[in-house]
């Protein structure tokens, strides 16, 4: 399959590729890693007639820690997240969700970014920027602003990008003492997307009380959905097998799964509840052996 | 539009005019002729058409040939050196690792990148390691004692057995 024809560029500064952003309006799609646009592209569902290509523009790839921020740039590709050690150290979460996003090639070109800013609620960073409680940095024509992450996702496909955009990074407060994060997705295969799947990030206080939570759902909803239900049922106290279960119960209740080739609703929101409570032991047991 | 793009592919600097569209894999089967690159799914499911791009394993199937503009290619002609079979050709050669060999090349360069990041990977790390690539015919175990194969002989340590298995 071969794409339609369309004006390939290639930016060298951010500035221009916003300028190039600007003058071509609706009809230019920004090519990051390309393993989600360019599928689409060969299948006709994408039909842009200009091609920005960002790849070439310095300085969107890192990961680095400044004043209690994580920041990840916009261009870090997945493998990068999976083998960095700063990561492994504070956010274990990202060797769970890295595994699991499709395979090692795909990986060596997807990147954060394309990932987050594709809009997708069956891709899995969704649900973990939510449980770490991320903000979106947006660049465009008039400099950068800072979008929190429940106010990123509008709908299906759909963000608050404007055209001229371009998302240039990550930023994720570092978590205190105490905390763990986890993820876990079913997925019938390598590369497929989730059955259903679950994000969370858990801080426990001196005294067992939970003092912080964030979990987040990957595939369950037309747009990524934070639990938050679940996240209040645990905050404020002691971690027990009856707070975590309705933790899980809440998650299965406020996700709107569809039935489809994966399973049935019913059987999706039975994930749900399964991998909450699978994924905040896994957090709790993280967060005493750190 | 044509578009200009210089590409070293296994090792030989190439300066081509091509079409923006031109996806990475069909330059290199239909434009520089090297069909050892495998055309599968087409949907990068299948990693038929893995390649090193810079070093990385790449689904070239996925990728655009102006993507790879000033980089570098390794295709699986460009894999041994001065005629020798290079660990994971051999490997897979004595150890029954393909059968119809349609998966094979792309299963050597996604384990070239593999062994090139940890020599010594477990059976776990190397299974994770090739999901990217779907075998059809072998059941994967003769490929796993392959690479295991090769690790041991890029480590330099003695060769594991080579008796196939057949399940």
């Amino acid at each position: 399959m071969i794409p339609q024809s369309f004006q390939y560029e290639s930016p060298g500064s951010l500035a221009e590729a916003i300028s190039m952003l600007q003058q071509y309006g609706e009809d230019a799609k920004i090519l990051s890693g390309g393993h989600s646009l360019i599928p689409m592209m060969k299948l006709r569902f994408a039909t842009p007639e200009y091609l920005i290509d960002i790849n070439n523009i310095p300085g969107l790839s890192y990961i680095r820690e400044e004043n209690g921020v994580l920041k990840i740039g916009g261009l870090t590709r997945e493998a990068e997240l999976e083998h960095s050690d700063l990561l492994k150290q504070h956010f274990p979460i990202f060797a769970d969700v890295t595994k699991l996003i499709a395979d090692p090639q795909v990986r060596n070109m997807g990147t954060i970014g394309g990932n987050l800013a594709h809009g997708d609620a069956a891709n899995d960073h969704p649900a973990v920027m939510m449980a770490l409680h991320a903000t979106v940095v947006a660049t465009g024509p008039e400099g950068e602003r800072e979008i929190p992450i429940d106010e990123f996702f509008y709908g299906f496909y759909m963000t608050a990008l404007q055209h001229g955009d371009i998302l240039t990074e990550i930023r994720i407060p570092m978590p205190p003492p105490g905390t763990g994060s986890a993820y876990h997705k079913m997925e019938r295969k390598v590369g497929d997307y989730a059955t259903a799947g679950v994000a969370v990030q858990i801080t426990i206080g001196d005294n067992g009380v939970v003092t912080a939570a964030g979990i987040g759902l990957t595939n369950v909803n037309p747009v990524p959905l934070r639990a938050a239900r679940s996240e209040q049922a645990l905050i404020g106290k002691p971690l027990t097998e009856e707070t975590i279960n309705e933790a899980a119960l809440y998650a299965s209740e406020d996700c709107n799964p569809s039935s489809d080739l994966r399973g049935s609703e019913e059987y999706k929101r039975s994930i749900v509840a399964t991998l909450v409570k699978r994924m905040i032991h896994q957090a709790v047991n993280r967060a005493n052996n750190s | 539009m044509l578009k200009e793009i210089t590409i070293t592919v296994n090792g030989q600097q190439h300066t081509l005019e091509v079409e923006p569209r031109l996806l990475l894999v069909h330059m290199i089967r239909e434009v520089l002729n090297l069909t050892g690159t495998h055309i599968g799914c087409d949907t990068s499911s299948c990693g038929a058409c893995t390649i090193l791009l810079d070093g990385k394993s790449i689904k070239s199937c996925t990728v655009l040939a102006v993507q790879a503009n000033g980089k570098s290619i390794t295709t699986i002609e460009g894999v041994a050196q001065d005629n020798q079979l290079s660990p994971l050709q051999e490997g897979f050669k004595e150890n029954h690792g393909l059968h119809c060999g349609f998966c094979t090349p792309g299963m050597i360069l996604r384990a070239t990148e593999l062994l090139a990041q940890n020599p010594n990977p477990t059976e776990d790390e190397i299974r994770w390691g090739i999901a990217g690539n779907l075998c059809r015919c072998t059941g994967y175990n003769n490929i796993v004692k392959a690479i295991q194969y090769a690790g041991a002989k890029i480590r330099g340590e003695e060769l594991p057995s080579t008796e196939p298995e057949f399940v």
